[in-house]
């Protein structure tokens, strides 16, 4: 501690401790110690039953060389994510604009567009695995009573992924309150200005609406990447990583090494290789977000 | 002159073309249709679940399908709902859900207030990589800390998931009180400290009458959380008297063939999906608040 402090700086400095204490506990506990221990076990085998053996970058070598699987999920993720969070985005940002316009019926659209967050991911894997069927779903029962040919969402190694992303892009509600708390933070005048300019409803939309909320788009294409990266649940329950490995993603196949193999070391190197990936496209977007993110504080 | 004169003439010609009434009319016609097509499409698959829900055997299996069903066979769900503990799962969800919220609300009630009420040197670096543990994906400490707990003999009890929120491990929460903590003015605290009353006191007695919206924000989230989480349970959790719901429902399915199930699987879903929806119906207003804070000033 300098010298130069004061005792009542030295207080404050305790009593801020003392407040954060419990958090400081859980870093150490739960979030440093396992970060240092993960990486530690990353460089060895282990397989519970019998000590950690130290071998070195054995598990990346093998990952990146010679696991096929593990590239097939590398592609898998990329696309979940490359494809998935856009879509989830824009849907959501569409969804926001007609709901924050003048209508009847609002709170009920409101609720309707927001219920699907609520349901528990293992309950909306049963309703669109049932949606999904291929005899009686209800898209493919329709598709047949019309004589064409059915859809095979989730058992087609072409369609699985978008299958998952249709999901997810019905689930947007939490996007979606988001994105109506910044359209209502639009202010009207700028609105009018523009409109006085002649710019007309599409240009009004694109330039002043979305600059207005590319700090709220920012805050969920972030929160939606970390998120999307670490994808499991529905994809754990609806696809199993199937067909032919096609939905086999990132934490799908870290937890099967894991609790199923029990390759403790080879998972955790995987989990890792995760960490730091997800490092990078958040460094990337931020570094992006400069040029296109505009916050209203600033005079420039 | 002349222009009013003309517009008195003929008020609608020479009005632009989109704002004639016509064209408002057909306009505004347009975008309700498109409303209550978005708003089908968006709804579908919970009604087909509940649709379904309540059918018999063959309205389940006719093409093309059915909506309303008839009869309405409302037996489905306590013969569904028998058929697997799920008073027992329902009562594990609310024990370790429960226990979880509390968590929460009391850790990160102490840390938002260190992190926004009090002045203290190195509190913004602090702050700073608590926010940034957002960024570690669980699947980076989910091995340690799966093998620490087993080594702690914590594993197939609810420990391993109620602990940690005592901790405040969740920074998202910790973020949320806090920006709501700001917003409340200096002036209640320090007059406060002047009557002598201490950090505690202001705390208790002064901010947090006042964070009972973000409160109530924070024990939902963690409440659905943990209605919904899927994968800690999985890990910790083996032998079935501790199943929450989240594992329960899958049990559930395991028990039924394929294409023969519907109904029941339908039944349990919705089930399981009501108390959830329920629950928002009653706090949505807070709740969407609460999203909203987080997101505007992130």
């Amino acid at each position: 501690m300098p010298q130069n402090w004061t005792p009542a700086q030295t207080r404050s400095l305790l009593k801020g401790l003392a407040f954060i204490s419990p958090w400081l506990v859980g870093f150490a506990g739960f979030v440093l110690y396992p970060i240092a221990a993960s990486a530690y076990y990353s460089l060895t085998r282990y397989d519970v039953l019998r000590p950690a053996r130290f071998i070195g970058l054995e598990n990346y070598i093998e990952l990146f060389g010679k696991d096929e699987i593990f590239r097939s999920v590398l592609g898998n993720t990329v696309y979940l994510v490359v494809l998935g969070v856009p879509a989830g985005l824009i849907v959501a940002f569409l969804l926001a604009s007609l709901l924050n316009r003048e209508m009847k019926l609002r709170p009920l659209f409101r609720t309707i567009f927001f219920l699907p967050v609520l349901v528990p991911a293992v309950a909306s894997a049963e309703v669109w695995r049932w949606v999904y069927n291929t005899n009686y779903g209800v898209i493919n029962s329709f598709i047949k009573s019309w004589g064409l040919a059915v859809i095979p969402f989730i058992s087609s190694m072409e369609l699985a992924k978008p299958s998952l992303i249709l999901i997810h892009v019905w689930a947007q509600g939490t996007a979606i309150v988001i994105f109506l708390a910044a359209l209502q933070d639009v202010p009207s005048s700028l609105m009018d200005a523009a409109e006085v300019d002649g710019a007309n409803a599409l240009q009004r939309f694109w330039h002043v609406t979305i600059p207005i909320c590319t700090p709220a788009i920012l805050f969920v294409m972030l929160t939606g990447m970390i998120g999307m990266f670490q994808y499991f649940t529905l994809g754990w329950l609806l696809t199993q990583g199937g067909p032919n490995n096609s939905t086999e993603f990132f934490s799908l196949y870290l937890y099967r090494n894991a609790f199923q193999f029990f390759k403790m070391g080879y998972a955790s190197a995987q989990a890792w290789i995760l960490f730091i990936i997800i490092l990078a496209f958040t460094l990337l977007i931020f570094r992006s977000s400069a040029r296109w993110v505009y916050y209203a504080g600033e005079s420039d | 002159m002349q222009q009013a004169e003309a517009i008195a003439s003929s008020p609608i010609q020479n009005l632009p073309f989109t704002q004639r009434p016509l064209f408002r009319v057909v306009q505004r016609t347009l975008f309700y249709l498109m409303m209550v097509a978005l708003g089908l499409v968006f709804a579908g698959p919970l009604l087909w679940m509940l649709s379904t829900s309540l059918k018999t055997d063959p309205q389940v299996y006719t093409v093309p399908p059915i909506w309303i069903p008839n009869p309405v066979r409302l037996i489905n769900y306590p013969e569904a709902l028998s058929s697997r503990p799920f008073g027992t799962y329902t009562f594990n969800t609310l024990r370790y859900g429960i226990g979880a919220v509390a968590g929460a609300l009391i850790s990160n009630t102490l840390v938002a207030y260190g992190f926004a009420r009090i002045r203290w040197p190195g509190r913004d670096i602090f702050f700073i990589i608590c926010l940034s543990t957002m960024m570690i994906p669980f699947q980076v400490r989910m091995i340690p800390l799966y093998l620490t707990f087993k080594n702690l003999g914590w594993l197939n009890t609810y420990l391993p998931l109620i602990v940690p929120t005592f901790l405040g491990v969740n920074a998202y929460y910790t973020f949320l009180l806090r920006q709501f903590f700001l917003t409340i003015p200096s002036e209640l605290s320090d007059a406060a400290r002047v009557d002598g009353c201490t950090e505690l006191g202001i705390l208790i007695r002064i901010i947090l009458p006042l964070a009972k919206p973000a409160l109530a924000v924070i024990g939902l989230l963690q409440f659905m959380f943990a209605w919904d989480n899927y994968i800690g349970p999985l890990i910790y959790l083996n032998s079935e008297d501790l199943y929450p719901i989240a594992l329960g429902l899958q049990q559930f399915r395991t028990m039924f063939q394929e294409e023969l199930m519907w109904p029941y699987m339908m039944a349990a879903s919705t089930a399981t999906a009501a108390p959830v929806i329920i629950l928002y119906f009653f706090v949505q207003r807070t709740f969407v608040e609460g999203i909203s804070i987080t997101g505007l000033k992130g």
